[in-house]
C-alpha cells in the first residue's frame, strides 16, 4: 500500500467510527443508565444497582402508561391493517375511473388530516362526540391518519400479485370469501406483515394525538407520559426515565423480531414464471 | 363429459376492443381442440369467456347442452390451467392438487386421497410435500394439470400450456399432454400461438385473427389447404410462397412460369390471383414446366435445406430440398409444384378458390 492509500484508508475508518459512535452512544446509554445508581445524561460505566427499577415500578402511572400504549397500538394497528388490506385489494382489482388520482389525493391529504393543521378541528370533533379520554377513539383517529399511506403501500404490493391465482381459485369454484381467505391473504402476507409492524411503530411513537385527545393522565400512553417524568425541581427525572425508555423500546423490537422471523419482510408475491 | 357450443359470441372490453367478434363454434365431446392465432387475435379472451372469467357481451356459451353464459366460473364444471400455472405458492403440491375439493368442503381424508390418486398418474407421487417454488417448470405444469384433473370437470381449458417450458421439455410435455388427453377423454380446448404445437396436438384447429375464425379444420386441412392467405402465411414452419399471378389461356402466369391451375378451378383470362405453394411441396425439376430462378440463399434446416430462388419480376420463391441435393449459390434451378399442391387464392378477397376439405 502506498502512503496515500494508507491515509485514505485511515480517514475512511475514522469517519465510519465517528458515524457509528454517533448512533451507538444513545443505545449504550439505554443499556447502562437503567442500572446506574446515579444515572446522568453522559455515558459512564455504571455503578450497578436495580434501585431505578424499583422506583419506576412504584411510579403511579409508568406501567399503566405502557399498557395504555399497547391498547392504543393494537387498536390502531388492527383497524389500519384490516381496512387497508381490504381497501388495497379492492382498489387493486376493481377498475374505478380516477383511481390513482384518488389515491394520491388521499395520500396528500393524510399528512394534513393528522398533521398539526387539523389538530384543532379533530379536537373539537372528538370533544363534541364525547370521545375525549377514550383510548379506542384515539386509536381510531391514529388509524385514520395511517390508512392512506398503508393503502398506498399495500395496493402496490397486491398489484404485483398475479390475478391468475384468484382466477384459478374462482374456476375451481371458490366463493369471493374463499378466494380472499385461501389465496389473497396468504399470498399478500409478507406485505400485510410489513404494514402491521409499520402501523404499530407509528401508533406506538405517536405523541401529538394522544397528548391532545387523552387529557386524563391515567389514560395517557408511554409516549405522552415520558414528557411528564420530572422531579420536583422541574428537571428530567433521571431515575425513572432510563428504565422507562428501555421498557418503552422493548415491544417494538420484539414485534419486529417476531414478524421478521415468522413472516419475513418481503415485497414480492412468489410466482414462478 | 360434454361438448361446447358457442353461438354468435362476442366479448367486448370496456375500452371498446371487440376481442371476440360474433363467433360461432361447436366443439365435440372428447375433442382436443386448438385455438391458434397471433397474439392479440382474441384466442385467450375466447378461452376466458368459455371459462367465465370474461363476461360475454352477446351470444351464448353452452357446455353439455346447458346455457352457462351468465354462470360464475366455478359453476360451469370447467377446469383451467393458466399460462403461469397459478399454483398457490403457500400451499404444498398435495394442497394445490386437492384445492378443488377443499373449496367444496370435502373431508381432509377425501382431499388427501384425491391428491394421492391424481398425482400418481402424473408422476408426482414423490413431490406431494414440496412447495411450487421447489419444482421444475415441467413438474409445475404437471401439478397444474393434476389440480385441473382433480376437479373432475367436464371440460379442460389450457392457456398456452407449453409456452413456459424450454424447447426440449416442450416436446416431451407435448407427447405427455396428448397421451393424458386420450386417457381422460376430456373435452379439451387449448390456446396457442405456435402452429407446430396446434398441428401436433389437436384433433381440430380454429385459426383466429381479429376475434374471428379464419379457418376451422383438421390439422391436415389447415396445413395442406389453407382457406385464405392469412392462414397460409401463419401455418407452417417455413413460410408459404404467395406469388401474384394472372390467368392466361387456362394456365396461370406466376413468376415467369406457366402453371396448370388445380382441377375444378376455372377462371377467365386476365383474372388476378395469388398462387400459394409451400416450399416443401416444390421439387427441383428437369424438363418440366416450373419456376426458374437463381439460387440466392441456402438455409440448412437439418434433414432439408431451404433454398431461396430469385425469379423474374423480383419475386422470391422458397424451395425445400433434401440435404444431398443442395444447389450452389448462383446456380439456376427450376422448381415445379408437386401434383395437386398448387393453391390459388382470389386476388381481391384472398380466399381459397376451390374446396378447402382434403380427403384423408
Amino acid at each position: 500500500m502506498t502512503p496515500r492509500q494508507v491515509l485514505r484508508r485511515t480517514g475512511y475508518v475514522a469517519f465510519m467510527a465517528a458515524v457509528l459512535a454517533f448512533f451507538a452512544v444513545p443505545m449504550l446509554w439505554l443499556a447502562s443508565a437503567p442500572f446506574d445508581s446515579d444515572p446522568g445524561l453522559g455515558l459512564a460505566w455504571p455503578d450497578w444497582t436495580l434501585h431505578n427499577w424499583q422506583v419506576t415500578f412504584d411510579h403511579p402511572y409508568a406501567l399503566g402508561s405502557l399498557l395504555n400504549s399497547i391498547v392504543l397500538g393494537v387498536v390502531a394497528t388492527a383497524v389500519a391493517t384490516v381496512l387497508a388490506t381490504l381497501a388495497a385489494y379492492a382498489l387493486s382489482r376493481v377498475r374505478i375511473p380516477g383511481r390513482d388520482a384518488l389515491l394520491y389525493l388521499l395520500l396528500l391529504l393524510s399528512s394534513v388530516v393528522t398533521g398539526t393543521a387539523a389538530m384543532v378541528p379533530i379536537f373539537v370533533m372528538m370533544f363534541q362526540l364525547g370521545l375525549i379520554n377514550s383510548q379506542y377513539a384515539t386509536g381510531l383517529v391514529i388509524a385514520g391518519g395511517m390508512l392512506p399511506a398503508a393503502i398506498f403501500i399495500l395496493k402496490d404490493f397486491i398489484d404485483s400479485v398475479p390475478r391468475s391465482y384468484e382466477e384459478s381459485a374462482r374456476v375451481f369454484g371458490a366463493s369471493p370469501t374463499q378466494v380472499l381467505l385461501h389465496v389473497v391473504l396468504p399470498v399478500a402476507r409478507p406485505g400485510i406483515a410489513t404494514i402491521t409492524v409499520w402501523a404499530f411503530v407509528q401508533a406506538w411513537g405517536n405523541f401529538l394525538l394522544p397528548f391532545l385527545l387523552l387529557r386524563d393522565v391515567e389514560e395517557q400512553p408511554a409516549a405522552v407520559l415520558l414528557t411528564t417524568l420530572k422531579d420536583e425541581g422541574g428537571s428530567a427525572n433521571l431515575t425513572v426515565i432510563p428504565v422507562f425508555s428501555l421498557l418503552y423500546a422493548v415491544p417494538v423490537v420484539a414485534l419486529y423480531l417476531f414478524v421478521s422471523k415468522r413472516y419475513g419482510f418481503r415485497f414480492h408475491g412468489g410466482i414462478k414464471a | 363429459m360434454a361438448g361446447i357450443e358457442l353461438t354468435d359470441l362476442s366479448t367486448v372490453y370496456p375500452n371498446g376492443v371487440r376481442a371476440v367478434d360474433d363467433l360461432s363454434l361447436s366443439i365435440a365431446d372428447g375433442e382436443f381442440f386448438a385455438l391458434l392465432g397471433p397474439s392479440g387475435c382474441g384466442k385467450t379472451t375466447l378461452l376466458r369467456t368459455i371459462a367465465g372469467l370474461e363476461q360475454a357481451s352477446s351470444g351464448t356459451v353452452e357446455i353439455g347442452s346447458v346455457d352457462v353464459t351468465r354462470d360464475e366460473p366455478g359453476r360451469r364444471r370447467v377446469a383451467m390451467v393458466f399460462q403461469d400455472y397459478a399454483l398457490f405458492p403457500h400451499m404444498t403440491v398435495a394442497q394445490n392438487i386437492a384445492y378443488p375439493l377443499r373449496v367444496r368442503r370435502a373431508s381432509r381424508t377425501a382431499q388427501q386421497e384425491a391428491a394421492v390418486r391424481t398425482s400418481s398418474g402424473l408422476g408426482l407421487a414423490e413431490l406431494l410435500e414440496r412447495r411450487p417454488n421447489q419444482l421444475s417448470g415441467g413438474q409445475q405444469q404437471r401439478v397444474a394439470l393434476a389440480r385441473a384433473v382433480a376437479m373432475e370437470a367436464d371440460v379442460l381449458l389450457l392457456d398456452e400450456p407449453l409456452s413456459n417450458l424450454d424447447a426440449r421439455l416442450r416436446l416431451e410435455a407435448r407427447t405427455f399432454l396428448k397421451r393424458l388427453q386420450r386417457e381422460l377423454g376430456l373435452t379439451t380446448v387449448f390456446v396457442t400461438h405456435d402452429q407446430a404445437e396446434a398441428l401436433a396436438l389437436a384433433d381440430r384447429i380454429a385459426v383466429m385473427s381479429e376475434g374471428r375464425i379464419r379457418q376451422l379444420g383438421s390439422p391436415k386441412e389447415v396445413f395442406q389447404r389453407p382457406a385464405n392467405t392469412f392462414v397460409a402465411n401463419f401455418i407452417g414452419s417455413t413460410p408459404m410462397n404467395l406469388l401474384p399471378g394472372v390467368v392466361n389461356g387456362g394456365l396461370v402466369d406466376v413468376a415467369g412460369a406457366r402453371l396448370k391451375p388445380p382441377s375444378g378451378v376455372d377462371l377467365a383470362d386476365g383474372t388476378q390471383v395469388t398462387a400459394g405453394i409451400r416450399p416443401e411441396y416444390l421439387h427441383a425439376a428437369t424438363g418440366e414446366e416450373g419456376i426458374t430462378g437463381t439460387v440466392s440463399i441456402v438455409e440448412n434446416l437439418g434433414v432439408t435445406s431451404l433454398v431461396t430462388l430469385e425469379c423474374p419480376g423480383e419475386v422470391m420463391v422458397g424451395v425445400t430440398v433434401p440435404e444431398q441435393e443442395e444447389p450452389a449459390v448462383g446456380a439456376t434451378v427450376t422448381a415445379a409444384p408437386d401434383p395437386g399442391r398448387l393453391l390459388l387464392y382470389d386476388g381481391e378477397t384472398e380466399e381459397l378458390l376451390g374446396e378447402a376439405k382434403v380427403a384423408d
